[in-house]
């Protein structure tokens, strides 16, 4: 664990330093004299992003099985679970965990403790318990609009329940899902800068230190450029992942 | 019973100051969706106008603030909003002193945020409508603003309900932002409150409860406005 803490530490360094190096002809000042710390936020940033990304997919997909195919208790559980984390602002969320459960203390939480006490574990549990939930949503409506047929078919030649999830409904819920979901991991993205409110030294935490200091406002604006590129690499990505698939099948 | 009687109303209590923070959080909200709708019909009409000089400014700044955590955004607007009238107040000789209203501060902030996301929506509305009609209505005589308003614009409701339904959803969610720059609306009341009885686990457990009854009122008036829209028109199915 500690090696891999070590080298995730040595690759935000090194990134953020060489960057900095690459671009410093080209910006302004202000902007070089936050550089190093600007890009090691953005780096933090898209980690959150990547991680809780895959681990609300992870969860996501249980859950909206449960919303589309469960029997009624089971639908109604997963069903209360998304109206509880979006029918609550992420903020809260946030601060419900950090500073309320967090204030329990290390005796009471025993083992939980190790996640709970540390703002980016707790950052990384809310963004990913939040972002599944929808998901969960999004891929319950990919289901639901997969003609029954489909599924008919696939029982009718042979397949297996877990075959045709994922041979034939699987795929196509996630086509149909595929748009919505795009976006929300662009709100995820844009959401992830309210850890900085629990001490996280995100993007957004590095920009709120810095404006502390200086009270410089063009920071913010460096700091929405930053956003934006981000923004634009998601999307690309996105756009690529789609075309490979419209050419795979 | 120790949990209760924290959340009594008067002196002893937090209750009066959570419900007070409650309706402030609905104020934010409110006068926020109104403004903007306003603004986002102005984008709306920007960003179809057959003018490049207006359209792509539009279309340029729609992307930056849709790009842009919502967070960020409202902190720049506040803080941005609060130097630069001060400057200009300061430079026309009308006040030495300026602060800007945490409230006003808060409302700009949210109705950029909201009216970049409306204005999409209304541009999908705009375009649902079909150009017949309104040929229709000029055709009957009717002067174009008056189509606009009698014609297209009921027409228009319907289409952009459901999205602005969604949207009222993340702007009530959003208004918890103002919490960070010391608006005291229900979140920062429900932090206060903790830190004061060293209980914030039970406060912004009763906040989030607080604005899960928002969100699932808010969600009850949604359904009704829909049917209301769409009264008149056959349904496909169901």
């Amino acid at each position: 664990m500690s090696n891999l803490a070590d080298f995730w530490d040595n690759v935000r360094e090194q990134a953020s330093v060489s960057v900095c190096e690459a671009v410093t002809f080209a910006t302004p000042e202000l902007f070089d004299r936050g550089c190093e710390r600007l890009i090691e936020g953005a780096i933090v940033t898209i980690g959150l992003l990547v991680v809780s990304c895959l681990a609300g997919f992870c969860i996501a997909v249980p859950l909206s099985l449960a919303r589309a195919f469960g029997a009624p208790w089971l639908s109604r559980t997963a069903w209360a679970y998304t109206y509880l984390f979006r029918g609550t602002p992420l903020l809260i969320q946030l601060w419900l965990i950090y500073f309320g459960v967090g204030s329990l203390g290390k005796d009471l939480l025993g083992p939980v403790w190790w996640l709970l006490g540390d703002a980016e574990r707790v950052g990384l549990l809310v963004l990913t318990l939040n972002t599944s939930a929808y998901v969960a949503e999004i891929l319950r409506g990919g289901f639901v609009n997969v003609p029954a047929d489909q599924r008919e078919a696939a029982m009718a030649s042979g397949m297996s329940p877990f075959l045709t999830l994922r041979r034939v409904l699987f795929p196509q819920a996630l086509r149909i899902a595929w748009p919505a979901y795009g976006n929300e991991i662009i709100l995820l993205l844009k959401g992830s800068a309210l850890v900085s409110t629990i001490t996280v030294l995100d993007l957004m935490g590095q920009l709120r230190t810095l404006f502390s200091r200086s009270y410089a406002l063009d920071l913010f604006l460096y700091g929405a450029v930053l956003y934006l590129i981000l923004v634009l690499i998601v999307t690309g990505l996105l756009r690529g992942i789609e075309r490979l698939w419209i050419r795979a099948s | 019973m120790e949990g209760l009687s924290l959340l009594a109303l008067g002196a002893d209590g937090w209750g009066d100051e959570l419900l007070r923070g409650a309706w402030l959080t609905l104020q934010l909200a409110l006068v926020t969706l109104f403004f903007g709708i306003l603004l986002g019909l102005l984008l709306a009409a920007a960003r179809l106008s057959s003018w490049k000089i207006i359209r792509w400014p539009c279309m340029g700044w729609l992307l930056v603030v849709r790009g842009t955590p919502e967070f960020l955004v409202l902190l720049l607007i506040y803080f941005g909003l609060d130097r630069y009238l001060s400057q200009i107040l300061r430079f026309l000789g009308i006040a030495e002193q300026f602060e800007l209203p945490r409230f006003a501060g808060a409302v700009v902030g949210l109705a950029v945020i909201f009216s970049a996301y409306a204005a999409e929506i209304f541009r999908g509305a705009w375009r649902a409508v079909p150009k017949g009609q309104m040929e229709a209505a000029v055709a009957v005589g009717m002067s174009p603003l008056a189509g606009f308003w009698r014609v297209r614009m009921p027409q228009m409701w319907r289409f952009a309900i459901p999205g602005l339904g969604n949207l009222w959803m993340v702007l009530l969610k959003d208004t918890s932002l103002a919490a960070v720059i010391a608006l005291n609306e229900l979140l920062r009341m429900a932090k206060i409150a903790g830190e004061t009885t060293r209980d914030p686990l039970f406060f912004f457990a009763v906040a989030a409860l607080i604005y899960l009854f928002m969100t699932a009122c808010s969600d009850l008036v949604r359904l009704w406005l829909e049917r209301r829209a769409r009264r008149g028109v056959r349904a496909v199915a169901g």
